[in-house]
């Protein structure tokens, strides 16, 4: 791409380089960060449900301590999912259209009905059931505000027989074996939103669906890490470690198999050599270096890979301190390298031009709906209402009665 | 509070919450019809679409790219201003001769479109004797048979008409900028006043009308070729055109059958 023939826009704005299309232009991409957050938030949601479903259907025993904290996490994200989305609309205002006369053969308008079904048959439902017990319980011996939250989520319902939470139990483990396919499908879908469309080559792509679910797994798992740790450090609690080794084990197995399918896309990509893969190749050098090479790659995927890779061969031969650090570390890696990978494809895909004849270039600012701050806010939102969900619905001060493995027995 | 949680009372309950269920996308889907009915297309009253099939071919060896249709699309539609919003435009393609010595066929290809080629273009700054040949290629809403930017929106505010246009109800768009991605040609953007996105409508307040599109009707040329392949007239441009020229479509491996033609088009334009 030279630049020996400069047209206008060239020079007035120098952050293209080649042609881009006259529509394409415009003082910055079309989706922005906003975009980057709504997958990344979304995938946390799929993945944290998937680590909770694995030991109320995989019965992994080892992570009992971390179920419930896994689903509170993904319900607090889940109710942030939607935000970005809707703060990034041109007419906020209108996005009920989507739900009310969607267009059914728009990705994005079945997105809104996948996300309803499981916030309300999902999410709300297995929580529901699983917590049924405890509400009853607490609702007797809790006074005040938390009384009447108790009482209002019993629903009603105090019926706490033998037979009742048998069937309590039941229900549960049935929405959680429906549940697992409905993670795929939420997540899957936000990746269908994007490898449908054909006009982009960065992105139309039959495998961004899976890459899509299995980065979002890596990203639920890191983030229960995550969460976990910095739960037991607030509340000065010893670590389950055992919990710990078990989790990491199941990061390590997903961030292998993420790491694997990501890098055949690219193989393939590299190899089959396409129209258009010049300059994408030239923009992942050039314009995603940073998040590509050094986010993506190197902090998300080789440094967490060698680091629980070392604690899987010699977990018994690293002392307990040194594994929590190394196991919080990875997380936070982890949790690093899949945002990067969410910026690199959605951001990917609007730096280049769909002339495949020039690149563009990006500076996130600081302010406005699109800018970094805004991202910020919405990022630590989901964090608030989980710290809220905590406080109400795992405070060390209440007892759990509906502890999930005794009853899984019964079943 | 007591609940008789019976086998049938429970029963009854999940039928009719699945019933509605049921009903409920074809309640949707028939409002959003009778929404597109209502859409404001700027037609006149008895127009029918039934009737019509527009068509619109580019002959790239007449285009002179002096602008005036970028000009014309501008007022007539009242397109923003700035330099990044255009409903059409016009590039230039340069293509250079290869480096001595070098086995290709042709040399480097540069393409520009400055101001979308409103103002015409300035002299190049390739020595002419590097040049081997260079020619204008005229861009807009490629008027897709099977048109992406349609399938996408989740609202259904953009659609396909039945005389061929692809319209967008401005008062039904929610901004998300689906289409914009998802068309492959670059003819979408996102108007910054009305926050909708906007397109090339062929001028269908006009063309309903029984006038020619704007950037057609000043084009000194005839390098726009205009028509209804529903009412052939004697002598039709179009169906002269498409007997005397092959004709070619952009991105042909995409599937989005465009109906906007172009004859004498070169391989390097996307």
């Amino acid at each position: 791409m030279s630049l020996e023939i400069t047209n206008a826009i060239v020079e007035a704005i120098p952050r293209f380089e080649g042609y881009v299309y006259p529509n394409e232009s415009g003082t910055h991409p079309l989706w922005g960060f906003l975009i980057v957050l709504y997958p990344y938030i979304t995938g946390l949601v799929a993945g944290a449900f998937i680590m909770a479903s694995l030991v109320r259907v995989f019965r992994v025993k080892p992570l009992e301590p971390v179920y419930r904290l896994s689903l509170l996490t993904a319900l607090a994200f889940l109710l942030c999912a939607t935000l970005p989305l809707l703060f990034h609309l041109g007419h906020p205002e209108r996005s009920i259209q989507i739900m009310i006369t969607p267009h059914l053969t728009s990705p994005m308008a079945i997105f809104g009905f996948v996300y309803a079904w499981y916030l309300m048959a999902v999410l709300f439902l297995e929580l529901w059931f699983d917590y049924r017990e405890d509400f009853v319980e607490w609702s007797k011996t809790e006074a005040g505000f938390r009384g009447i939250i108790y009482r209002a989520f019993t629903l009603g319902v105090t019926d706490v027989s033998d037979k009742a939470l048998a069937l309590d139990h039941k229900l549960s483990w049935i929405i959680s074996i429906l549940g697992i396919p409905s993670a795929f499908l939420l997540h899957g879908y936000v990746g269908f939103i994007f490898g449908s469309i054909k006009a982009n080559p960065w992105w139309g792509n039959a495998i961004m669906p899976i890459i899509f679910i299995l980065s979002a797994m890596v990203s639920g798992i890191a983030l229960c890490v995550f969460n976990y740790m910095v739960l037991t450090w607030v509340r000065r609690r010893a670590l389950d470690m055992r919990c710990l080794d078990v989790m990491g084990m199941f990061l390590f197995y997903a961030l292998v198999i993420d790491a694997t399918v990501e890098a055949l896309d690219w193989v393939h990509r590299a190899y089959s050599a396409e129209e258009g893969f010049h300059v994408m190749e030239y923009m992942a050098q050039e314009r995603l270096f940073y998040t590509l090479s050094i986010g993506q790659v190197l902090v998300g995927t080789l440094i967490p890979l060698l680091l629980l890779g070392v604690l899987q061969v010699l977990r018994k031969r690293i002392p307990d301190m040194a594994r929590k650090r190394m196991y919080f570390a990875s997380a936070v890696f982890i949790l690093i390298g899949v945002f990067a990978m969410r910026w690199n494809v959605v951001m990917g895909g609007q730096f280049f031009s769909k002339s495949l004849r020039g690149v563009m270039s990006y500076k996130l600012e600081f302010a406005g709906v699109e800018g970094w701050f805004m991202g910020l806010i919405l990022l630590s939102l989901p964090f608030i209402i989980l710290t809220v969900l905590i406080k109400l619905f795992l405070a060390e001060r209440l007892s759990t009665k509906g502890h999930v493995p005794h009853r899984m027995e019964e079943i | 509070m007591k609940f008789d949680f019976s086998r049938r009372k429970m029963l009854g309950v999940f039928g009719g919450a699945l019933a509605g269920l049921l009903s409920a996308p074809a309640a949707r889907a028939a409002k959003a019809t009778v929404q597109k009915v209502f859409a404001s297309s700027g037609a006149p009253n008895g127009y029918d679409p039934y009737k019509h099939k527009w068509l619109m071919c580019f002959d790239v060896d007449k285009c002179i790219g002096c602008g005036l249709c970028v000009d014309a699309c501008k007022k007539e539609n009242h397109v923003p201003e700035a330099a990044h919003y255009f409903r059409t435009w016009i590039e230039r393609y340069i293509i250079k001769k290869p480096k001595p010595g070098s086995d290709r066929l042709r040399g480097e290809v540069l393409v520009d479109s400055p101001n979308g080629g409103r103002d015409g273009f300035p002299p190049t700054s390739v020595p002419r004797e590097e040049i081997l040949k260079s020619f204008f290629v005229p861009k807009l809403c490629n008027l897709c048979e099977a048109s992406p930017c349609t399938q996408v929106c989740p609202v259904g505010a953009t659609f396909d008409t039945p005389d061929g246009a692809v319209l967008v109800d401005p008062n039904y768009c929610i901004g998300c900028g689906f289409c914009i991605q998802a068309c492959p040609y670059g003819c979408r953007f996102l108007n910054p006043e009305t926050k909708t996105a906007e397109k090339c409508n062929l001028c269908y307040h006009r063309i309903t009308r029984g006038l020619k599109p704007a950037c057609v009707e000043v084009c000194p040329t005839e390098a726009r070729i205009f028509g209804d392949l529903k009412n052939p007239v004697e002598n039709d441009p179009i169906q002269t055109f498409i007997a005397k020229n092959k004709v070619f479509s952009l991105k042909p491996h995409l599937g989005t059958e465009p109906r906007t033609l172009y004859a004498n088009l070169d391989k390097e334009v996307r």
